[in-house]
């Protein structure tokens, strides 16, 4: 049973505002009193992939369903997909462009570190449609 | 030993995020690539940067990092410091390098 929806928009090509709705999911989960654990991989996974989705989709939409048992998140972007998934999971690979670099990103770790702080991570993704990233964290996991 | 305590003791400036100067130490992380630092940095550490944007606030946010000094007096730009004063995220500044510093904190917390 679902004990919290909540939706955001992920803001595109701004930097300033990313990181927005994982810190608020993040605040949230801690008011519930969640385990700390599971709050620290929901919020690097859900903070990576808002950075993804304003890199390379310009925004998109967050929805989050927290229940006891686990947290699941959707990001949903329409952006241009991701051409090889295969080649984007791999740790140092990036398609960022350099202006993205030295803000300290692009290094070829957004999708590496989602999967790795997730219990389950599905990727549903068609190039010149958009990605959906479904992630899924339990406490204790 | 606390935020501000450490501070003290190896001269470091405040910048922003005065609220979070009482908080306990437990550690120190070297790092700029900000995925990477994300993925490692724990919480309680004294996170050691020359990234001085929003970002890095999100970030020393999201890893529940005590405190963040930016090295080499790396600048720390407009909205980041206000994140960090609404965060209450301390950001400090100091003209020695990581490696440097490092080696003081490490000295300072035994």
């Amino acid at each position: 049973m679902s004990m919290l929806s909540l939706k955001y928009e992920v803001p595109g090509d701004d930097f300033t505002r990313a990181g927005e709705a994982s810190s608020d999911v993040k605040h949230k989960l801690k008011q519930l009193g969640y385990d700390p654990g599971a709050v620290r991989r929901v919020a690097i996974a859900m903070y990576e992939g808002e950075i993804n989705m304003v890199i390379h989709a310009g925004g998109g939409e967050a929805y989050v369903e927290i229940s006891p048992e686990e947290v699941e998140i959707h990001l949903v972007d329409h952006g241009p997909g991701i051409p090889d998934v295969e080649k984007a999971m791999q740790a140092g690979y990036s398609t960022a462009p350099d202006n993205v670099r030295s803000l300290g990103f692009g290094a070829g770790m957004g999708l590496p570190n989602i999967k790795k702080y997730t219990d389950d991570l599905q990727i549903e993704t068609e190039v010149g449609k958009g990605t959906t990233l479904i992630m899924k964290v339990r406490p204790g996991a | 030993m606390t935020v501000q305590e450490l501070a003290g003791r190896l001269g470091w400036e405040l910048l922003a995020g005065e609220g979070g100067c009482g908080r306990e130490v437990d550690g120190c992380y070297v790092g700029d690539l900000l995925s990477w630092v994300m993925s490692r940095a724990q919480a309680g550490n004294v996170w050691l940067t020359v990234m001085g944007n929003i970002n890095a606030i999100a970030v020393a946010s999201l890893t529940d990092s005590a405190c963040i000094v930016l090295t080499e007096s790396a600048a720390l730009d407009a909205e980041a410091r206000a994140r960090a004063d609404q965060q209450e995220i301390p950001v400090y500044t100091t003209g020695k390098n990581s490696y440097e510093t490092a080696l003081a904190v490490a000295e300072a917390l035994g």
